[in-house]
C-alpha cells in the first residue's frame, strides 16, 4: 500500500485478509502466511468464488482453521462453519447447525506432513480421508466435496446480499439502501461473482463522497503518512506500532477480522500517536538547524500542513492549531527563546495534524 | 504440532499475551518455531515488574499528594465503592474438565480418551463432580464459602458460534444488534462525565461489556506507559501540545459526524487518562501477598487491581481476560490443564491480596465463558464448541453456595450439549440489585422475565 502504483489491489488485499482473517499466531509460519497474502493480492478483483475455492485449500487456512484435522473418521466443524458465517452467508442467515455439520463432511479429504525442520508441508487432498456419501447441504442433496461446499453457499439466495453489504461496508461506514443493494447483487450475480465490477460501482457511488466519514484502519493510516512524507517501509517497528493501533497484519484478532466500529479507544489512539512520532522521526527538526526566529502562528501551521501535503483541515482544528501555535509564541519572551520555541513548535504541529479527527478519517 | 484450534479467541486475549511477553518495544512471539520479534526487549518478567511496581507508586503517591490526580477523579475516588472485576475465559472453557462428572458412567463413554480419574478432590455441593486437579485452589475458596459455582450456565436456544455467544453475554442479552455492554450500560447510568476509570479494561482494548453510550470508560495495555512523547518536544512547548491534542478532541466531540466525534472523543478521554495516569512510574514490586510466576500477566494484571484500590482509584466495574486459550479443539488436556491452573492460582492470590488489603468486601470477581463444550469428545483428544458451561463469583460477599445445579451427562441437548440450568442474564440481573443495589430492569433487557438468583451474603 505504501509503495504501490496499483493501490486498489493492495487496498482489496487487505480487504480479503479482513475477511478471511488468518492469524499466524495460529499458523505458526510466516512462509505460509506470505502465500496466503499472495494470493489474495493474485485474487483481488477476480471471481469471489475462485478465491473461496483457493482460500479453502490454502495451507494457512487450512492449518487456522482446523482444515487438516477434518477427516471422515473425525469430522471437524471449524471450517464448515465460518465458511458460512463469516465468509459466504452471515451468522444465522440460511443455514442451520445441521448444515454446519454436513458441510464439515464435505470438506473432509486435507492433510498435510509434518516434519520438524520444515514444519507442516505437502498440504494435499487425499481422498482416502474424504466422506464419499451422501450429504443434505442447503436444501441440496448429493455426494458433495470441497468445490461444491463452496459453490452451494456462493449460489445460495442469501450470498449475494452478504457479498454486497459486505464490500460495501469497507468503503462507506451506513449500509446501502435496498434499491442500491439490489443494484449492486444484480451485477455481481450477472457479472458471474466477480468482484471488480461491484467495486466499482461501489467507487462510484455518491455515498462515497458524499455520506458520512469512516475512521481510516490503522493500516491505511500508516500508508498514508508514509506515502505523504515520500518514505518507505524502512522499519519493522511497523509491526508492534500496528499491535498497539489495534491491527498488526498478519495477526487479525480471530477469525472474524478486524472490528472495524472499534479502531479507537484509548489504548489504540495512543497507538496512533506512536505511529505519528514514529513517521516523523526522520524529519524532525533539529537543535542544529537553522530555523526563522520571526515565523508568524498561522505561518507555522501552514508549514506543518505543507509537510503532510496539504490535507483539508476542518476549521475548529484549523483554530486549535492555531491558538496552539500563538500561545506557544506568547511562551518565548526572550530574544534567544525565539527560534528554538519556533523549532519545537512546528515538530509539535505536525504531530498535532496528522493525530487530529481530520486525519484520523476519510 | 502445536496445538491450535479455531482461534477464535478475543482481540483482547491476543493484545494481553502480546502485551504481557514485551515492552514497548516489539510484539512477542508465542510459537517457539518462529524467530524471536526483531527489537524485543525486557524479558517478560522485567515487565512483568515493571508494571505492577507502578501501581505500588500510586499506592504511596496517592496517600502523600492526592492532588497528583486529575480533579474529577480526585472527588470520584470513593474508598466505599463497590467494585466487580469481570474475568473472561475465552474460546469456551470445558466445564466437564473443571468440574469433572467422575460420578456418571456415561461420563467416560463420552470421554474415553479425555475423561479425568476418578478419587480426587469431589466437588462439596455435588457428589457426582471433581475438581480438575489444577483447580484446587478454587476448591480452597469453595471450603471458605467465598466462590460460588454455577455449573450449568448458558441460556435457552444455545448459540454454538464463539460471536454471537461471547456477544450475548457481553452484551446482557440475546440482542446481535445491541451495542452497549452490560456494564457498559449500568455505568451510563450511575457514572460521571469525569472518570474514565470507572470502566477499566486492562486487556490494552476496550472490553465490549463494558462499552458505554455516555459516559467515558478507560483502555489500557499497560498503566505504566501511558505517555504521549513526540520527537523534538519538550518543555512548555510539549505540555502545549498535550492541552491541544485534548483540546483539539474536545472541539470535535459533538461533531455531526460519527466517525469525527468517535476520534475526537478518543483524543479527549486519552488527554484525560494520561493525566490521571501520569503518577503512576516506579519499577519496584512489594505488596502484601506474593503472587504466582505467570508468564500470562494475568496475575500481574489482577496485582494491579488491587494496588489501584488500595490507591483509591474510582474503579468500579473493571474487565480483563483470563489466561490462554479455551478453545480446545485438539490436545485439550495439556493446554487447559496450565491454563486452568493460571487461572486458579491468580485468582486465589489476587481474593488473598484484597484480604490482606482489607479491600476483600468491597470486591466481587465474576468469571465467564462464551460457553461449554461439546460432552462428547472429538476426534483430536479435543472438544467442539458445546451449550451451557460453567461460572464463578469469587469473594469474602460471594454467597459461597452453588446457583443452579448439575444436569448430569446423561440427558444432553439434541447437538449432544449440557443443558443450561442457569442464565446468564439472571446472574447480571443479580448482580446488579443484590451487589450494585441497582434497578437490574434498567440495565438488562427485560429482566423480569429471569430469575433472581442469591449471590451475594
Amino acid at each position: 500500500m505504501v509503495r504501490s502504483n496499483s493501490p486498489l489491489v493492495e487496498r482489496m488485499t487487505l480487504v480479503w485478509h479482513d475477511w478471511f482473517a488468518t492469524s499466524d499466531d495460529g499458523v505458526g509460519s510466516s512462509r505460509l502466511m506470505l502465500r496466503q497474502n499472495a494470493l489474495f493480492r493474485r485474487r483481488a478483483l477476480g471471481s469471489f468464488e475462485d478465491l473461496l475455492l483457493d482460500v479453502t485449500r490454502d495451507p494457512a487456512m487450512l492449518v487456522w482453521l482446523s482444515g487438516i484435522e477434518n477427516t471422515k473418521e473425525a469430522p471437524n466443524e471449524n471450517y464448515g462453519r465460518e465458511l458460512m458465517e463469516l465468509f459466504t452467508l452471515g451468522a444465522g442467515r440460511g443455514y442451520t447447525e445441521h448444515d454446519v455439520r454436513e458441510q464439515a463432511r464435505a470438506l473432509t479429504g486435507f492433510r498435510a506432513d509434518w516434519d520438524d525442520g520444515v514444519g507442516l508441508h505437502a498440504f494435499r487432498f487425499d481422498d482416502e480421508l474424504h466422506d464419499g456419501g451422501t450429504k443434505r447441504i442447503l436444501g441440496k442433496r448429493g455426494d458433495f466435496d470441497w468445490r461444491d461446499a463452496c459453490r452451494l453457499c456462493v449460489r445460495h439466495s442469501t450470498h449475494s446480499a452478504f457479498f454486497v453489504n459486505k464490500l460495501w461496508s469497507y468503503f462507506i461506514p451506513v449500509a446501502p439502501g435496498s434499491g442500491t443493494r439490489r443494484a449492486l447483487e444484480r451485477i455481481y450475480e450477472r457479472g458471474g461473482y466477480k468482484v471488480r465490477p461491484v467495486l466499482e460501482a461501489i467507487l462510484m457511488h455518491p455515498q462515497l463522497y458524499k455520506g458520512p466519514r469512516m475512521v481510516k484502519p490503522p493500516a491505511v493510516y500508516v500508508a498514508g503518512m508514509l506515502r505523504a512524507t515520500k518514505r518507505g517501509v524502512d522499519t519493522d517497528s511497523w509491526t508492534w506500532i500496528g499491535h498497539l493501533m489495534g491491527q498488526q497484519l498478519f495477526r487479525p484478532p480471530n477469525v472474524a477480522g478486524w472490528d472495524d466500529q472499534r479502531w479507537l479507544d484509548t489504548a489504540t489512539w495512543r497507538g496512533r500517536w506512536i505511529a505519528v512520532t514514529n513517521a516523523l522521526r526522520p524529519a524532525q527538526i533539529d537543535n542544529d538547524q537553522d530555523y526563522p526566529e520571526d515565523e508568524r502562528s498561522a505561518e507555522a501551521v501552514d508549514k506543518a500542513l505543507a509537510f503532510w501535503g496539504n490535507p483539508t483541515l476542518s476549521r475548529t482544528t484549523r483554530q486549535k492549531l492555531e491558538a496552539f501555535s500563538e500561545r506557544c509564541a506568547q511562551t518565548a519572551d526572550r530574544p534567544w527563546e525565539q527560534e528554538p520555541v519556533r523549532r519545537l513548535r512546528q515538530n509539535a504541529l505536525r504531530v498535532l495534524i496528522a493525530t487530529s479527527p481530520d486525519l484520523q478519517t476519510s | 504440532m502445536s496445538h491450535h484450534c479455531c482461534q477464535d479467541f478475543s482481540r483482547t486475549e491476543l493484545l494481553r499475551r502480546a502485551a504481557a511477553g514485551t515492552t514497548p518495544r516489539g510484539p512477542a512471539t508465542r510459537d517457539p518455531r518462529m524467530p524471536e520479534a526483531a527489537g524485543k526487549g525486557l524479558d517478560r518478567r522485567q515487565f512483568l515488574l515493571r508494571s505492577a511496581g507502578v501501581m505500588l507508586t500510586v499506592y504511596g503517591a496517592s496517600r502523600l499528594d492526592l492532588g497528583l490526580f486529575d480533579e474529577g477523579v480526585a472527588q470520584a475516588a470513593g474508598a466505599s465503592d463497590r467494585v466487580l472485576v469481570n474475568v473472561f475465559l475465552a474460546g469456551g472453557i470445558d466445564s466437564l474438565s473443571v468440574l469433572a462428572p467422575v460420578g456418571e458412567a456415561k461420563y467416560r463413554d463420552l470421554r474415553p480418551k479425555l475423561a479425568l480419574p476418578g478419587g480426587g478432590t469431589a466437588f462439596a455441593e455435588d457428589g457426582r463432580l471433581q475438581w480438575h486437579p489444577s483447580a484446587l485452589p478454587l476448591a480452597t475458596l469453595h471450603g471458605e464459602g467465598k466462590l460460588s459455582v454455577m455449573p450449568a450456565i448458558g441460556y435457552d436456544h444455545p448459540d454454538q458460534s464463539h460471536f454471537n455467544s461471547r456477544h450475548f453475554w457481553e452484551v446482557g442479552a440475546l440482542d446481535p444488534k445491541l451495542v452497549t455492554g452490560w456494564m457498559g450500560r449500568y455505568l451510563d447510568r450511575v457514572g460521571t462525565q469525569d472518570n474514565p476509570l470507572q470502566g477499566l479494561s486492562l486487556d490494552g482494548d476496550l472490553a465490549p461489556a463494558i462499552a458505554t453510550a455516555r459516559v467515558p470508560v478507560a483502555a489500557v495495555a499497560s498503566p505504566d506507559q501511558y505517555d504521549f512523547w513526540a520527537p523534538g518536544v519538550w518543555g512548555d512547548v510539549e505540555n502545549f501540545m498535550l492541552d491541544s491534542f485534548a483540546s483539539i478532541g474536545n472541539g470535535h466531540a459533538g461533531s455531526r459526524d460519527a466517525a469525527m466525534r468517535a476520534a475526537g472523543a478518543a483524543a479527549a478521554q486519552s488527554a484525560r487518562l494520561r493525566a490521571q495516569l501520569a503518577p503512576f512510574g516506579s519499577d519496584k514490586l512489594t505488596g502484601p501477598v506474593a503472587y504466582p510466576e505467570d508468564d500470562s500477566g494475568f496475575a500481574g494484571r489482577l496485582q494491579a487491581i488491587s494496588a489501584m484500590l488500595a490507591a483509591g482509584l474510582p474503579l468500579r466495574c473493571v474487565a480483563l481476560g483470563g489466561p490462554g486459550d479455551y478453545d480446545t479443539h485438539d490436545s485439550q488436556p495439556e493446554s487447559l490443564t496450565e491454563n486452568i491452573k493460571t487461572t486458579s492460582d491468580g485468582l486465589l492470590a489476587f481474593q488473598r491480596d484484597l484480604e490482606a488489603r482489607g479491600l476483600a468486601d468491597r470486591v466481587l470477581v465474576q468469571v465467564w465463558s462464551e460457553f461449554g463444550r461439546r460432552a462428547e469428545e472429538n476426534g483430536s483428544e479435543g472438544t467442539d464448541h458445546g451449550a451451557a458451561g460453567i461460572g464463578f463469583l469469587m469473594g469474602t460477599r460471594a454467597k459461597g453456595t452453588m446457583v443452579g445445579e448439575f444436569p448430569g451427562v446423561d440427558r444432553l441437548d439434541e447437538d449432544g450439549n449440557l443443558r443450561a440450568t442457569s442464565d446468564f442474564r439472571a446472574v447480571y440481573s443479580s448482580l446488579l440489585e443484590q451487589w450494585f443495589g441497582h434497578d437490574a430492569a434498567a440495565v438488562i433487557p427485560n429482566a423480569g422475565r429471569f430469575g433472581r438468583p442469591a449471590l451475594v451474603r
